[in-house]
């Protein structure tokens, strides 16, 4: 037992799990951030409240499975996934929304598993994809870039308003649109993609909003990269991929497909490249596996985009591939020391007894 | 010079190691009591050959190593034997050995053995000279030197490899010993290579010990070293970078050679040895001198004076740590070895052993307490640091599950235990620990496996000679009743034609096909025995005992149907 520690000498490497969490938590700052600075107040009222029940349904459970809670709750992680599923849900979620979405995420996803490190599911993705499926009506009314203070945007009291179910619908319908990459989903069949953007079909700006925010939440994720908390392996795969299947699609019928750069930018792919995928609990392990893993998100994601029914796929690729971590591991060891050549899968045991008699 | 070639991973631990550095090697006084545990070595603790009350001389032996791997421990000072008592020994068990007692005279009268010239000495000579002087390794590991020299039978080696790369933190004792005593370290390599047959002799030392280099370098480019040496010697600097000294990762590092997962050095042609332990053959040799001192890193912020001490095996560690002006309400953890593999001491009232390499007396800022352990996150920071190739994280989950098959699959035994995982876990797991508790319990398993099967084939044979007895008994009844029988039938020839049928003549035809059929098997059991057995003596791995077992008992079933088989044929023959 090494009685020497890295996280009690001077290191640049964040070496101990609260304060890896917490550097993830500063590096969403740029995004949402951005996310406010577009779409209003409701992006600050999901992050807080989404934040709070994380820590307190967190609390709740640890007191039922009598672990201990201070300790526990110091890893921030519960503050982290109330932060990644605040920011994926549209702004200003009704509060019940929030609530069912970190049920999933904190009790059934995570700590029925056993807690931090036992979740074989990304919990904010989980809770994300309960709410997708569960109410697609909500979960598609994405704000309208009018920005914090826009005149036609919603106050703080107009959105605390929403957010507690006081709104009547079609107040709320006035600050509402539909997000980049679900108006070009529903691009009538017939339209080129060019003239569908020609008719302007989404409030002035949602397109460029979009862009921005994806470049806020590449500035946060290459903070990540550089202090280290995580390993570029993910990230780039999963872009990789997804650039690379984009671009084949664009090739071949750029009147249908949108745009690499759109793909790219347009949705929250680099949001979940560099805060989702990147979650090491739910990822795969060696380096040659985080590659694989990335690879298929970022393909899926452009499978489901272009041939699924719902506008964005982060949520689905993301625990699709969740799924395939336990095979993904087994076939991608490193060759260890000493080994000609690295292992492969599980190979059945031969009992050499039994062969014999 | 500084070849580069890598193992993966490993890590830059603060490296401590100035303090201690700085100062010339000093001698400890003499103790005025030594506590020598009988085992301070890998293998079987050593017999006594003496008695309380007994005087001996420094460099007596007072106890003999016992079976193939084990040492010769020595009286370490002058004086009389006072008792033979259980004592507490530096362990990470914290326990209590079989440990002798000398109470010193102040004389330090020396016994020492006749000095060889090794040029001029057989190997034979040589090696057994080792063994008498009680010469093991003294890098930590303490395994009997000469075992490894006698390796040469079974290996071509081509490459003496002298580890000076100390690359654990705070540890200098190395490289006090290569600025100090450079030509008796070169001599005792020298020494070494000629035993296990070597063709050249490469030192690998890290660069941060230029002084330990500088000495080396000077030694090596003198005028007399073609004399001393017989073989080319190269000097290798490598980059600082923990575990380097680990002798899988230096053979690496110097050769581009691996060893294979669960092999030796030797199984690529390389020895390893430690600069102590060079300087302790040499000196064995050369001198006559039994092991009965080490060199001793005394070092922590709880010392004003750290620096390295030559000490008599046996002293107690707290005088020499008042030699070395420590502060003992300072000290929150006292370590032995380093601070990365060595092992919390419970107290100061322990003897210097011949593992004893470091002594850290460390305040809580310096080594302050491990964390609470938090869960795994996966996060890959020991992935990233394992230096063999080994992915800690998932070992971890199935070594924390019971998982041992999971685990042996994720090569659990490749791993080497070096503690750079749990330097690196943001969750603070010691993950070291985790490993070597259930190697430990794997190995237990496969221990207490063999043994139930073993006592399964002596049950067997047992049976199988109980059966074979009965065979034969039955054999002579039916062989005897059909003599009678014959006799009656000769007697009645003339009267009576017809016999009536025997029960046993109608099956007798299959009988004797079915028992042919069973000889037949129970023949190739026989050579199948033999086979094995054969295999294992020539190789030398596989329990010969245990497979004799299994021969005896082929050949008891083989003799058993080879009775029932004649019996049948008797009755048989006596039916027609």
């Amino acid at each position: 037992m090494s009685l020497m520690h890295a996280s009690q000498t001077a290191a640049r490497q964040a070496s101990d799990s609260g304060r890896l969490m917490g550097w993830v938590i500063t590096a969403t700052l740029p995004g949402i951030v951005m996310l406010t600075w577009h779409f209003g107040w409701g992006v600050i009222t999901n992050v807080l409240l989404a934040a709070v029940m994380g820590v307190g349904l967190e609390t709740l459970v640890l007191r039922l499975r009598r672990r201990p809670v201070a300790t526990t709750l110091s890893d921030n992680s519960a503050l982290v996934t109330g932060i990644l599923l605040g920011a994926s849900l549209p702004p200003a979620s009704p509060w019940w929304l929030l609530l069912v979405g970190m049920t999933m995420a904190i009790v059934v996803t995570k700590q029925l598993f056993g807690g931090l490190g036992h979740n074989p599911f990304n919990p904010a993705m989980a809770g994300y994809a309960l709410l997708l499926v569960s109410f697609p009506v909500d979960m598609t009314q994405w704000a309208a870039p009018h920005g914090p203070f826009g005149a036609q945007a919603p106050g703080v009291i107009d959105t605390l308003a929403h957010v507690v179910g006081m709104t009547p619908q079609d107040a709320a319908d006035t600050w509402t649109g539909a997000t980049a990459l679900d108006a070009f989903r529903n691009k009538p069949e017939m339209l080129m993609a060019s003239e569908f953007w020609a008719s302007s079909p989404l409030p002035e700006g949602t397109l460029a909003a979009w862009y921005s925010v994806s470049l806020a939440w590449l500035a946060g994720g290459l903070l990540l990269l550089y202090k280290r908390i995580i390993d570029w392996h993910i990230p780039v795969a999963l872009i990789g991929s997804l650039i690379v299947a984009a671009t084949l699609l664009y090739a071949i019928d750029p009147s249908h497909y949108g745009s690499p750069l759109f793909h790219l930018l347009g949705g929250a792919t680099l949001f979940g490249a560099f805060f989702i995928a990147t979650d090491p609990v739910s990822a795969a392990t060696s380096r040659r596996g985080k590659l694989l893993y990335g690879a298929g998100i970022g393909l899926l994601i452009m499978v489901i985009r272009t041939t699924g029914a719902y506008p964005d796929a982060v949520a689905f690729a993301v625990l699709l591939m969740n799924f395939s971590v336990p095979f993904i591991d087994y076939y991608t060891q490193p060759r260890a020391y000493g080994h000609s050549r690295p292992r492969r899968g599980i190979k059945p045991k031969i009992d050499h007894d039994e062969e014999s008699s | 010079m500084a070849r580069d070639f890598d193992f993966p991973g490993g890590i830059h631990p603060p490296q401590r190691k100035q303090a201690s550095a700085q100062e010339p090697l000093r001698q400890a006084p003499l103790p005025s009591r030594v506590v020598l545990p009988l085992k301070q070595h890998t293998g079987a603790p050593a017999e006594p050959c003496v008695i309380p009350g007994q005087r001996v001389r420094t460099g007596e032996c007072i106890a003999i190593a016992q079976g193939m791997i084990s040492a010769n421990i020595h009286a370490s000072i002058s004086g009389e034997i006072r008792s033979l008592e259980e004592h507490a020994v530096p362990h990470p068990s914290g326990g209590k050995a079989p440990c002798l007692i000398i109470d010193g005279d102040g004389q330090d009268e020396w016994q020492r053995l006749p000095s060889l010239d090794w040029h001029q000495t057989d190997r034979d000579a040589l090696v057994e000279r080792l063994q008498q002087a009680g010469v093991v390794g003294l890098g930590g590991a303490t395994f009997p030197t000469q075992i490894k020299t006698c390796s040469r039978d079974d290996h071509s080696i081509d490459t003496l490899i002298v580890n000076a790369a100390e690359c654990e933190p705070y540890i200098t004792a190395d490289d006090l010993t290569l600025r100090t005593y450079a030509p008796d370290v070169v001599e005792g390599a020298g020494l070494m290579a000629l035993l296990c047959g070597a063709k050249r002799i490469v030192i690998g030392i890290e660069d941060d010990k230029p002084e330990a280099l500088a000495a080396l370098e000077a030694h090596l480019h003198g005028t007399d070293i073609g004399n001393q040496v017989d073989v080319p010697i190269e000097l290798t600097v490598i980059s600082t970078r923990y575990p380097s000294g680990g002798e899988k990762q230096l053979v690496k590092r110097l050769l581009n050679r691996e060893v294979p997962s669960r092999g030796l050095p030797i199984d690529v042609g390389v020895l390893c040895h430690n600069p102590g332990t060079l300087r302790a053959a040499i000196r064995a040799v050369r001198d006559g001198e039994p092991l009965v001192s080490r060199i001793i890193t005394l070092t922590g912020a709880a010392l004003h004076q750290p620096g390295n001490i030559e000490a008599r095996l046996g002293t107690p560690m707290h005088a020499l740590l008042a030699q070395a002006g420590w502060h003992e309400a300072a000290v929150s953890r006292l370590v032995m070895g380093g601070p990365l593999m060595g092992f919390e001491l419970s107290q100061a009232d322990l003897p210097v052993v011949k593992a004893s390499n470091c002594l850290i007396a460390a305040t809580t800022e310096e080594l302050p307490a491990q964390p609470p352990e938090q869960p795994c996150i996966r996060c890959g920071a020991c992935e990233t640091a394992c230096p063999a190739g080994l992915l800690p994280q998932q070992l971890y989950w199935h070594t924390r599950s019971h998982d041992h098959d999971k685990a042996e699959l994720f090569n659990l035994f490749d791993c080497i235990e070096c503690g750079a995982c749990d330097f690196v876990c943001p969750s603070h797991i010691p993950l070291a620990q985790y490993f070597r508790a259930a190697k430990d319990s794997i190995r237990f398993r496969h221990h207490e496996a063999r043994k139930a099967e073993h006592a399964r084939h002596r049950f067997e044979l047992r049976q199988a000679r109980t059966e074979r007895e009965a065979a034969e008994k039955e054999a002579r009844r039916q062989a005897r009743a059909a003599a009678v029988k014959r006799k009656s039938r000769d007697r009645s020839a003339g009267e009576r034609h017809e016999t009536t049928l025997d029960t046993s003549q109608a099956t007798g035809g299959d009988d004797v096909k079915t028992l042919r059929i069973a000889q037949a098997a129970a023949k190739a059991a026989v050579r199948k025995a033999e086979k094995a057995l054969a295999r294992a003596s020539e190789t030398g791995d596989g329990d010969i005992e245990d497979l004799e077992v299994q021969l005896a008992t082929a050949q008891e079933n083989l003799k058993a149907t080879e009775s029932r088989l004649e019996a049948a044929r008797g009755t048989q023959e006596n039916a027609q």
